[in-house]
């Protein structure tokens, strides 16, 4: 049977933590490769953590890529991209020097910091999120909330209208994004105990 | 603001936790997934999970266990214990486990970390460093080439500390930070630094060495070994420069309860991440 919410397996990291998080909020999920069920998926979620330039190379040798482009661009099918997922959105990444899917005005380049006892990377933990424009993936979500963070690259988002929140980390850096269908977090809601909880209701919630 | 994190560590075997006093004598102290749920309700960052027998008797880590925690918790867990290979790394992860925390495999084979890294991202891979100070006369027959000028702050503390291997049995001819400083340049993507000469004992980190690791390193230090009250906490995050403080113990046994830790350490100016 076709589910609703497909989580897209393009062979970037365990994507078990994000099935289970979604399948208790939400019946009709499943992880898929299959190029037919993630066409006529009613929302997607592209989570994946590691390289950059590998995660390109899965999208494409896989035929994800094009179905991607035409189901989010075309179709607007919502996405929810997370952490390397999210990255993958942007025109380009330092992490391998490749393009990405292009979706946002926007680059992702790594942690310069030269306060290296106060801000290690990868940047690891808990931080919160300042939101900044109004969105129904946050709605019902606290200015206090925080989220689990895990990443060593950070999204510089050109658009200023495209960033959703910011987080405050050696410099305050694009920490979720929303473009019309197109969201995005590089926090891991699905390991952010309650307060991920919700981000990923409200993101089930949404019109298909 | 990325607060300090505290992170119980669930020592297991056959799917219950055990803990000993410095590492021998283990006492059982309940079921691994029950446990982990209540740390992950009240308040605990993150939780790790060591199989502390699967080096010496060689076993597998425990896959079945990890897929349980994974499906009943919703913040990240590491699982370490006897990881040796790609396929541990991967079966692990498959089953739901966050990151994976390898230690004499490392020692055995430092490329492994390079290899890793690259196959699953930095982010996942932690190194596990077990470190005691050998004694003096032990010490000079190992100390004998001139002592590195990044050593000099606390050179007697830097080169009597050893890497050990084996659950703290077997010492390495591998210097505690020199250690460090490699298996950050070869990919890992956080220490999980014990102290086996405080580790047990209830009287504090082990903060100097741990405050020079911290300090030295650019990637994420967790300190562990030796936590007995809360202000040994406040100690570790503030004169130590831990980014997380792990105990066992103190935890499973109600010492030190969560929710009243994060309060303490957040009054006293630690960034903290509380409960709503």
């Amino acid at each position: 049977m076709q589910p609703e919410i497909v989580i897209i397996d393009y062979g970037m990291g365990n994507l078990r933590s994000v099935l289970k998080k979604v399948e208790r909020l939400h019946k009709s999920v499943q992880v898929s490769a299959d190029l037919k069920v993630i066409e006529n998926a009613q929302k997607l979620i592209l989570p994946g953590v590691g390289h950059f330039a590998n995660g390109v190379k899965k999208l494409k040798e896989s035929g994800i890529w094009e179905v991607l482009n035409q189901k989010v661009l075309e179709v607007q099918t919502p996405i929810l991209g997370i952490c390397l997922g999210m990255q993958l959105m942007a025109k380009c990444s330092e992490e391998g020097n490749a393009e990405g899917l292009g979706w946002l005005e926007a680059e992702v380049v790594r942690f310069k910091v030269n306060d290296t006892r106060t801000y290690k990377v990868p940047h690891m933990g808990w931080n919160t999120v300042e939101i900044q424009k109004e969105s129904p993936l946050f709605a019902g979500v606290s200015q206090e909330a925080m989220y689990y963070f895990v990443h060593s690259y950070y999204m510089k988002c050109h658009n200023a209208k495209d960033a959703l929140g910011s987080t405050d980390y050696a410099l305050y850096f694009t920490s979720a994004i929303q473009k019309n269908n197109i969201y995005g977090t590089q926090f891991h809601p699905e390991k952010s105990h309650e307060w991920g909880d919700r981000l990923i209701q409200n993101f089930i919630a949404l019109p298909a | 603001m990325l607060t300090k994190r505290i992170i119980p560590c669930l020592d297991v075997k056959d799917g219950r936790t055990v803990k000993g006093v410095n590492f021998v004598n283990l006492r059982d102290a309940g079921d691994a997934v029950e446990l982990a749920a209540v740390y992950a309700e009240q308040g605990a960052d993150e939780l790790v999970f060591l199989d502390i027998t699967a080096t010496v008797e060689g076993r597998g880590t425990l896959l079945e266990l990890v897929r349980r925690v994974a499906h009943t918790i919703n913040i990240p867990f590491t699982v370490g214990g006897g990881i040796s290979s790609k396929v541990d790394v991967s079966a692990l992860l498959n089953a739901g486990a966050d990151k994976v925390s390898i230690n004499s495999a490392a020692v055995r084979n430092p490329d492994l970390i390079n290899e890793l890294a690259l196959e699953f991202g930095s982010q996942c891979i932690v190194v596990a460093i077990d470190t005691k100070s050998v004694h003096s006369s032990q010490f000079t027959v190992l100390s004998e080439s001139p002592t590195d000028s990044f050593l000099t702050p606390h050179s007697s503390l830097l080169t009597s500390n050893f890497v050990h291997t084996h659950g703290g049995r077997k010492p390495t001819e591998l210097r505690t930070l020199e250690w460090a400083k490699e298996v950050e340049e070869r990919g890992a993507g956080e220490i999980l630094l014990t102290s086996m000469d405080t580790d047990g004992t209830k009287n504090g980190f082990a903060l100097e060495l741990t405050s020079t690791i911290s300090r030295n390193a650019n990637i994420p230090v967790i300190a562990s070994g030796g936590a007995g009250t809360m202000e040994h906490f406040y100690e570790v995050f503030t004169t130590g420069y831990a980014d997380a403080g792990l105990a066992a113990s103190i935890f499973h046994f109600k010492e030190i309860e969560i929710p009243a830790l994060k309060q303490y350490l957040h009054e006293r100016g630690i960034p903290m991440r509380m409960s709503r």
